[in-house]
């Protein structure tokens, strides 16, 4: 068998081949299974060191780097914004390099600045996770999306899905047209024409405005928080004008096909994106996006901080 | 087929289909005589070609004794201890194993029994499952150069070896290949 993972970092899904993507689908099915065991840790990373790296807050990818490192065996240290020496005025590659001097092995890394990833990434050698950066892109997040869609669909390739929501400001719609196009699915943004650039068209994607016309035809439909921390302007009328127009309520999802899936990453806003009865309902699987978060993160800690990068 | 390494000598067969089937079917006799309840034992393979193993010897356990043997998947990648010091990493699979395993006797099988790294991987695996009843060990050839205290219960076939010898197997659900065993020796 060929070599199929060769990189000590993962930054986002643009640059991964398909082959790549479906490596690591097929890796995170083994760590899936771990969950289920006894004793839920393997020695795989045992002695490393993974330093979650959260300038902008997060808690849920955070635990589940966290939990999926100490699954793996991997120390683990965590550091927010507010707590590191960033706040003194320290660079953020001074403060990389001090944490490489500590010999740590993976820096999982959350920042509000797209590229931040990349520009440490060329200048460390420990391995680089992006966990999010800015509304670039957040590469765990659409890898356990493909695999919960994988898993509950058998395949990815043919499938219609629709991303609906605040398509400009999210990484996690970023991330996924990457993903979903590379593995063959057609993909249909949904959302007010403020929030979906006419640039999302070069990508290779639809756009529509009318979430009607677009439910009863998706095999999957994938919401988007309405992200309030990062719309300084105003980009639709109102939330009651959003709910009234975009919002997944329970009279719009009765125009789903009844195998449709109901996905989103979270935090939920009940009764905005989404009406509780939806979200909790028998198509959604936003509680499994959450247990294949954790195997994903597994996959990728174990092939990124896995190799010998010397 | 792969490719003979340069200075190589050509390589010298050591077992045939035949020979296999034998040695197999030798193994599920002993396995049969030495677990007097055969419905607690899990042949559990060391993928890929102990989990072919694993089929084989419970198709002979049928025959032989009209038993219906579990068989299961343990999966070593994710216990290796040589993770991080290679530059290709190992493919990790899921295991699977019957639960709880308390009550159980698990033989894992393998093909070749060498440093016994990997069957000292595998009990770690099988360890995070429960605790078995006992853990027992058949391969088809064991090569020797020991590099801790494991010694298999079940043996195909002893072969003496020195540590630069290649020992290769091949069988024809794993590899497309007829089944075959050779020993390529340095020059």
């Amino acid at each position: 068998m060929t070599t199929r993972w060769t990189r000590k970092d993962l930054l986002g899904l643009r640059e991964l081949s398909a082959d790549e993507i479906n490596f690591v689908l097929e890796t995170a099915d083994a760590f899936k299974e771990v969950g289920t065991r006894q004793i839920k840790k393997v020695p795989a990373l045992r002695g490393k060191t993974l330093v979650n790296f959260f300038v902008e807050p997060s808690t849920r990818t955070r635990i589940s780097f966290e939990l999926a490192a100490f699954r793996l065996s991997a120390d683990v240290i965590n550091i927010s914004a507010t707590t590191s020496s960033l706040t003194k005025g320290e660079t953020l590659k001074d403060t990389a390099r001090n944490l490489e001097a500590l010999h740590a092995d993976i820096l999982v890394l959350r920042h509000s600045s797209a590229g931040a990833p990349q520009f440490l990434a060329s200048r460390l050698k420990a391995s680089l996770i992006n966990a999010g950066d800015g509304a670039h892109e957040h590469p765990t997040q659409a890898l356990l999306d493909l695999y919960t869609i994988r898993e509950h669909r058998g395949k990815i390739d043919g499938l219609h899905v629709a991303i609906i929501g605040d398509i400009l400001f999210s990484r996690v719609a970023r991330s996924n047209i990457f993903g979903l196009l590379k593995l063959g699915a057609r993909v249909t943004l949904v959302g007010p024409s403020t929030l979906i650039p006419r640039d999302f068209e070069k990508l290779g994607v639809e756009v529509s405005h009318k979430i009607d016309d677009v439910l009863p035809k998706a095999d999957v439909v994938n919401l988007l928080r309405i992200q309030h921390e990062r719309q300084r302007r105003e980009y639709f009328p109102g939330l009651g004008e959003y709910i009234r127009l975009f919002g997944l309520t329970k009279a719009r999802a009765k125009l789903l096909k009844p195998d449709c899936l109901i996905m989103h990453p979270g935090p939920i806003n009940r009764g905005v994106e989404i009406d509780s009865d939806v979200a909790d309902g028998v198509q959604s699987v936003i509680l499994d996006q959450v247990t294949n978060g954790l195997a994903v993160r597994m996959a990728v800690l174990f092939l990124c901080g896995g190799i010998s990068t010397q | 087929m792969k490719k003979p390494r340069q200075n190589s000598s050509p390589a010298v067969p050591i077992m045939d289909a035949e020979a296999i089937g034998r040695a197999l079917r030798r193994i599920a006799h002993e396995i049969n005589e030495r677990n007097p309840r055969l419905e607690e034992v899990v042949l559990a393979g060391i993928p890929a070609r102990g989990e072919e193993i694993a089929r084989r010897i419970a198709g002979f356990i049928r025959e032989i004794a009209n038993a219906e043997i579990e068989t299961g998947v343990i999966d070593v990648a994710m216990h290796r201890d040589d993770v991080g010091t290679r530059s290709t990493l190992p493919v990790v699979r899921a295991s699977k194993l019957p639960l709880p395993l308390e009550d159980h006797t698990i033989i894992i099988t393998d093909d070749v029994l060498y440093t016994g790294r990997t069957v000292r991987a595998a009990m770690d695996a099988i360890n995070s499952f429960g605790r078995p009843a006992r853990i027992q060990l058949a391969v088809l050839i064991d090569r020797g150069h020991r590099e801790l205290p494991i010694r298999p219960d079940y043996v195909g076939k002893n072969l003496p070896t020195a540590t630069r010898d290649q020992i290769q197997v091949r069988l024809q659900q794993t590899d497309n290949e007829a089944d075959a065993v050779w020993l390529e020796t340095e020059s």
